[in-house]
């Protein structure tokens, strides 16, 4: 048997080859296009979400991944394998959960299990029986397994479909919204069985349209849009770049005594409207003690110090440039905050930060 | 095991393709668990199983003890005349002196023949219209086309579990069947008589190679349809000429000489290798999908 693949990239030195790579993927589905010029990086050991709506190309991306479904134009590489011409090694590698758990409701448990270990070359053997019966402990769904799987509750034939995708030890798990339909108690017990999983080592590419279950799970998010990529990073880097400076609010007892850190160093805007409290934007989350303590010392009696760190979903609606659906702390205006003007009317930026930004670690 | 190599699926037009061999272990598997589920599926056996019993039991068991315990021998002297439009051939082979014994010789091994290609025909259409459209439906597709197994081989697999349940039912019944007559005829006729060597040949050889035409036909629909509904409604008006073409077949070699049913039975086995080849192109990962996957 000869395999030539047509395209083999030497990784630069230092730099491993990213585990799924897709450049400038397009994917139509008649007139409609599905992928537009995707660019998309997985690397190994990671976890890397993709976030968007409904429609946004994160199925057919997942599709795209494992070679069942072929992009029209650009280039895939998984394990650095071409799709089109490894299709069978690299989806023998891969574990997906889809949305719908995909299940032969017909069949128990177990047999659901054994046909994918059969399917992925595991064998019919004790071996793995042994497998199967260790997967289904693992997410705790041993005990049904001589059930028929029609019978099983949603969260159960998420676990069932976990337990499979993960039966055969793969090297990178694909996850299309495996919470969907899920209660909120089941769908955190699934997030947390993925992030055991990663724990040995596994790369997943997560897709879902629900940022809380991303939250706090994603090592790198990537953020579709009618089939295109608008962002991609870590949330350390992309919290950075849309929001460059740390947000507190401050309240006190009488509110306009907190004025005076308008010109305080470190504070890179100061924002309080009559009778609330204030949002100060810091240079560093780092100077909040400090500035505790320097209120204290001038008699403000504080009543509520809460530092904001933007969430997922603040970052996702703000690189969708779309207004949140819900008020927050975090400016809703899509445009960075250091270009922002604040409703007091000073304009965040230059202003402000000048000051410190020629020394900004000698000012705390 | 036989190694068959065979181009990899899924490649993207234009791209190199790597030629593998064909995974029999992946063949077995999906048709084992698609005959599992149909083994599950007690709604669609039990009617399954009540059609073979009625044309290969129930039927042949009432016509051939009312024409061989019948009195009324005006019928029995009118079906004796019938009998005469038969090949001269086929006249000859018939056994029995009486005019009943005749009769139900005559029916058991010419008239009922054309059941033994009906009933492989209909459960098999049955089971193979819904089996690639009904992964779809179930979101089982998504499964498969996500595994490694190759695309032919889930099309191989899939065939092998729709042509299973018609032929075992078939074998079966004609089992019962031949017991039957051999039964109520064989003692009017001289002893056990049935299967001739005519029924061997039509049931080893003509009728796979039609039930496998048939077939592919039905699963090239089940691939492109969009509902189990519609593959049934459509595989029904294809296998329905197909059922008259096998009916007429298989009468005409048990009529003809012994030659007829060879060929008839290698013209058969011919045209369902071109058309097993054809139906494998059909069925796509991305029609295992759902998706339309046409540019």
């Amino acid at each position: 048997m000869t395999i030539t693949v047509d395209d083999t990239r030497a990784p630069e030195a230092g730099q491993p080859e990213p585990l799924v790579e897709l450049r400038g993927v397009s994917r139509s589905f008649g007139d409609q296009p599905a992928l537009r010029d995707l660019d998309l990086v997985a690397p190994a050991s990671r976890i890397t979400v993709l976030l968007g709506p409904n429609g946004a190309g994160k199925t057919t991306a997942i599709r795209t991944i494992t070679g069942a479904l072929e992009p029209h134009a650009g280039r895939v590489r998984v394990f650095g394998l071409d799709p089109a011409i490894h299709g069978a090694e690299i989806r023998r590698r891969c574990g997906v959960v889809s949305a719908k758990p995909s299940l032969y409701d017909l069949l128990t448990g177990y047999d659901n299990l054994a046909y994918a270990a059969q399917l992925y070359g595991l064998g019919r053997g004790a071996s793995a029986d042994r497998l199967i019966r260790d997967s289904a402990a693992r997410f705790g769904i041993d005990h049904a397994l001589d059930q028929r799987a029609g019978g099983y509750s949603t969260g159960m034939k998420t676990r069932l479909a976990l337990a499979r995708a993960v039966l055969h030890g793969p090297d990178l798990l694909l996850f299309d919204e495996p919470t969907s339909g899920l209660d909120p108690e089941s769908s955190l017990a699934v997030l947390e069985l993925i992030r055991e999983m990663t724990a040995t080592g596994a790369t997943v590419v997560m897709c879902t349209h629900l940022l809380l279950e991303a939250e706090g799970l994603a090592d790198l998010v990537v953020v579709l849009e009618d089939g295109r990529c608008l962002v991609a990073g870590s949330p350390g880097e992309l919290t950075a770049r849309y929001w460059p400076a740390a947000v507190v609010r401050l309240d006190a007892e009488d509110p306009p005594m907190l004025d005076r850190l308008a010109h305080t160093p470190g504070v890179l805007a100061y924002d309080r409207e009559d009778g609330a409290a204030a949002v100060v934007q810091l240079d560093d989350m780092a100077r909040v003690p400090d500035l505790v303590r320097q209120l204290a010392l001038d008699g403000v009696r504080l009543t509520r110090v809460e530092p904001h760190s933007p969430t997922l979903e603040d970052l996702y609606f703000a690189v969708r440039g779309r207004p949140r659906p819900t008020a927050g702390v975090v400016p809703r205006d899509p445009t960075p905050i250091d270009n922002r003007r604040l409703r007091s009317g000073n304009r965040v930026g230059r202003r402000f930060r000048d000051p410190f930004s020629a020394s900004p670690e000698g000012a705390r | 095991m036989t190694a068959v190599t065979i181009e990899d699926d899924g490649a993207a037009p234009g791209a190199a393709r790597a030629r593998r061999s064909m995974d029999w272990n992946a063949v077995r598997t999906v048709a084992r668990t698609d005959l599992r589920q149909l083994i599950q599926a007690r709604d669609f056996w039990i009617p399954m199983m009540a059609l073979g019993a009625i044309f290969f039991f129930v039927i042949p068991t009432i016509l051939l003890l009312v024409i061989t315990r019948l009195s009324n021998v005006h019928i029995v002297q009118q079906l004796s005349t019938t009998l005469e439009v038969l090949p001269a051939k086929a006249q000859q082979a018939i056994r029995g002196e009486s005019g009943q014994a005749r009769a139900a010789y005559a029916m058991a091994v010419y008239l009922f023949a054309p059941v033994a290609v009906v009933v492989p025909l209909t459960i098999s259409t049955a089971v193979g219209a819904a089996t690639i459209v009904g992964e779809r439906e179930r979101g089982t597709g998504e499964f498969l086309a996500h595994s490694p197994a190759g695309v032919r081989e889930i099309y191989i697999g899939k065939l092998i579990a729709s042509l299973a349940p018609g032929y075992v039912t078939t074998i079966v019944g004609f089992g019962v069947y031949a017991l039957i007559v051999n039964l109520i005829v064989g003692p009017d006729v001289g002893g056990w008589f049935f299967p001739t060597s005519q029924w061997w040949v039509l049931m080893l050889w003509v009728v796979p190679p039609f039930l496998a035409l048939t077939l592919s036909l039905v699963l090239r629909l089940s691939a492109r349809v969009k509902s189990t509904a519609a593959a049934q409604q459509a595989s029904g008006l294809v296998s329905l000429p197909l059922i008259m073409v096998a009916y007429s077949q298989s009468t005409g070699a048990l009529f003809g000489a012994d030659s007829v049913s060879w060929v008839i039975g290698a013209i058969a086995w011919i045209a369902a290798f071109a058309g097993l080849r054809r139906g494998m192109r059909a069925v796509t990962r991305a029609r295992l999908l759902g998706v339309a996957d046409e540019r």
